[in-house]
């Protein structure tokens, strides 16, 4: 082969190389949906999976299998880690593209890090021992509610701190994006800081924003460790932000491998890990959704 | 006006008396520098200005007083700091990440580079055209009204007023009043252009800044935005940077020739551009070096 086929032969199959490598990881994602579907089989086929989903009763030991409280529980802790966390992230991320000072900046920017290096189990420790006492002691009192501090509410503020340092990362990426020119065109016309924020930079970012906030959603619903320690894992509809709650991870964490010995749990809990992988596929696709939609409205 | 040629540089010249003024009475320089031969004192002028970005010396020594009305361009070989001058003048430019300016800029004899003095109510005076049309992220009505709204007009009559008299001003009226409400991306790139200038204009400035803006756009677009200048330099005073020099001809009362981060020339047009004094500006105008 002469040097220049070489060249050719080389530049050809890397593409292919890199394609079929990029594929393997879709197909490996795929397979595990598939593999979830299948070992949950034995349980979906003999009873009905909108009654699975939508029942509230779990007794294992009599065969129901109901899904609901720990769906709502996940849901719930999700929510609230969303609402806590983005507004901080949110207003934390202005700050350090628009207002700090370059030294602030690299001074915040690797603590940030730091802070997305830390390992869920210290933060559930940390939960458990500040958390949950300021939830149990201060927070459900003040609002006339008895909680034992393991509550939806620990797991929310636990998971918006874990979550806090991804958000901000990507806001930061997302605002990086805005280009000076527009920010500049604002200031120029005699807006200040904070207007030039509120209706270009925010307004010109919202679809980055969204994204953002539902990639947040996706981790925080798949957090475990972190939100088993501090949630009560309880499995009863909660009634109210201070009641204990039992996330789907936490559910799968707790007893895959423990209690193989009734009929069908092993099937349920592949169930509940089916579940989990299907809200969080819902979760990217609705985030593609609205992505799609306001990139097509064409402010972007 | 009797304007004569004049060269800054570090040689000595009438601007040297300038040069002495420090930012403590920037009032007294506003009217003692001016413009030789001018009515008025400046809108605008520079003193004693230094810019370093990263350590680089990008802007030395600019003294300089922009004439009140017509239109002034800085021209020079690309990377001779013209648009750093220009992004000077707004304090645009210390927004960037490791800049350092020294010296001063007054606008209406007041130093915009002191602390007290409020930015946004300097940026105001000067509306900005940059090399690419930036519409803001809403429709094409509330590009428009987004400054006047910001200073205080909340009527909506008010408001569609002011639109619709600079979009007849930019010549623009016609092509978009049909869909006022619909994004200003989906504008063509010339027309974008246009609405960035009567968006500009909406505020009530006293000075147009371009970086080169019509760099962007095709032949047409370009010869209506110039059309709108020459309308224009009657009641603004217009600063243009341009690296075009059949542009800076075409439109320019007063040329500004920067070489290295140096004011070489500046003075009337005709002047600097058929019978310029320095070398430099030979070469540049005749096509040497560019």
């Amino acid at each position: 082969m002469s040097y220049k086929q070489i060249r050719l032969w080389k530049d050809r199959w890397s593409a292919n190389l890199f394609l079929w490598l990029c594929l393997f990881f879709i197909f490996i994602v795929v397979l595990i949906g598939v593999g979830l579907l299948i070992k949950s089989a034995p349980i979906w086929k003999e009873q009905s999976i909108v009654h699975l989903i939508f029942s509230k009763e779990w007794k294992p030991f009599q065969g129901k299998f109901g899904f609901l409280a720990y769906i709502s529980g996940s849901l719930l802790v999700t929510f609230l880690a969303v609402i806590i966390g983005l507004p901080i992230s949110l207003m934390s991320a202005v700050y350090i593209s628009e207002y700090a000072p370059g030294r602030v900046r690299s001074i915040l920017l690797p603590l940030i890090d730091l802070l997305s290096g830390i390992p869920p189990i210290v933060y559930g420790v940390w939960g458990v021992l500040t958390i949950v006492p300021l939830v149990g002691q201060v927070l459900a009192p003040r609002f006339g509610a008895v909680s034992s501090g393991y509550s939806a509410l620990t797991g929310g503020i636990v998971l918006a701190v874990m979550i806090f340092p991804l958000l901000i990362r990507i806001l930061l990426d997302v605002f990086e994006a805005v280009p000076a020119g527009l920010k500049d065109a604002s200031l120029s016309l005699g807006a200040n800081q904070w207007e030039t924020v509120k209706h270009v930079l925010l307004k010109r970012s919202a679809p980055g924003i969204i994204a953002a906030t539902i990639l947040a959603l996706s981790r925080a619903l798949g957090e475990t460790i972190a939100v088993l320690m501090v949630c009560g894992n309880i499995a009863v509809l909660p009634r109210s932000i201070f009641d204990s709650v039992y996330p789907l991870p936490a559910l799968i964490a707790n007893n895959y491998g423990d209690m193989l010995s009734i009929p069908q749990y092993d099937a349920a809990l592949m169930l509940a890990a089916f579940i989990l992988f299907v809200l969080i596929f819902l979760c990217n696709a609705l985030s593609r959704m609205v992505l799609n939609r306001l990139e097509r409205r064409d402010y972007a | 006006m009797s304007q004569q040629s004049s060269t800054i540089g570090s040689e000595v010249t009438w601007s040297a008396e300038g040069a002495a003024v420090n930012t403590a009475d920037a009032n007294a320089a506003g009217s003692a520098g001016a413009y030789p031969g001018a009515s008025e004192p400046p809108h605008l002028s520079v003193r004693n200005l230094h810019v370093h970005v990263g350590g680089n010396h990008i802007l030395k020594n600019i003294n300089i007083d922009i004439p009140n009305k017509g239109i002034t361009s800085f021209i020079g070989p690309s990377g001779c700091g013209k648009t750093t001058l220009l992004k000077t003048l707004n304090r645009l430019l210390d927004r960037q990440k490791g800049v350092v300016v020294k010296g001063a800029v007054l606008v209406d004899g007041v130093n915009i580079y002191d602390k007290e003095v409020e930015v946004t109510d300097m940026r105001k005076k000067m509306g900005l055209l940059s090399q690419r049309p930036f519409p803001l992220p809403m429709s094409i009505f509330d590009n428009i009204a987004y400054g006047p709204r910001i200073h205080g007009i909340k009527k909506k009559k008010q408001l569609e007023e002011i639109v619709e008299y600079y979009l007849r001003a930019t010549h623009l009226w016609e092509e978009v009043k049909d869909r006022l409400n619909q994004s200003a991306a989906a504008l063509s790139i010339g027309q974008q252009q246009r609405l960035c200038l009567a968006r500009g204009l909406a505020v009530e400035p006293e000075i147009i800044l371009g970086d080169e803006p019509t760099s962007a756009l095709d032949p047409v677009s370009t010869q209506r935005i110039e059309e709108l200048f020459l309308q224009l330099k009657d009641k603004y005073t217009l600063i243009l940077v341009t690296h075009i020099l059949r542009q800076a001809r075409r439109l320019s009362d007063t040329i500004v020739f920067l070489y290295m981060g140096e004011i070489i020339e500046y003075g009337p047009a005709e002047d600097v551009l058929l019978h310029p004094r320095e070398k430099l500006t030979q070469e540049y105008v005749k096509g040497f070096i560019s």
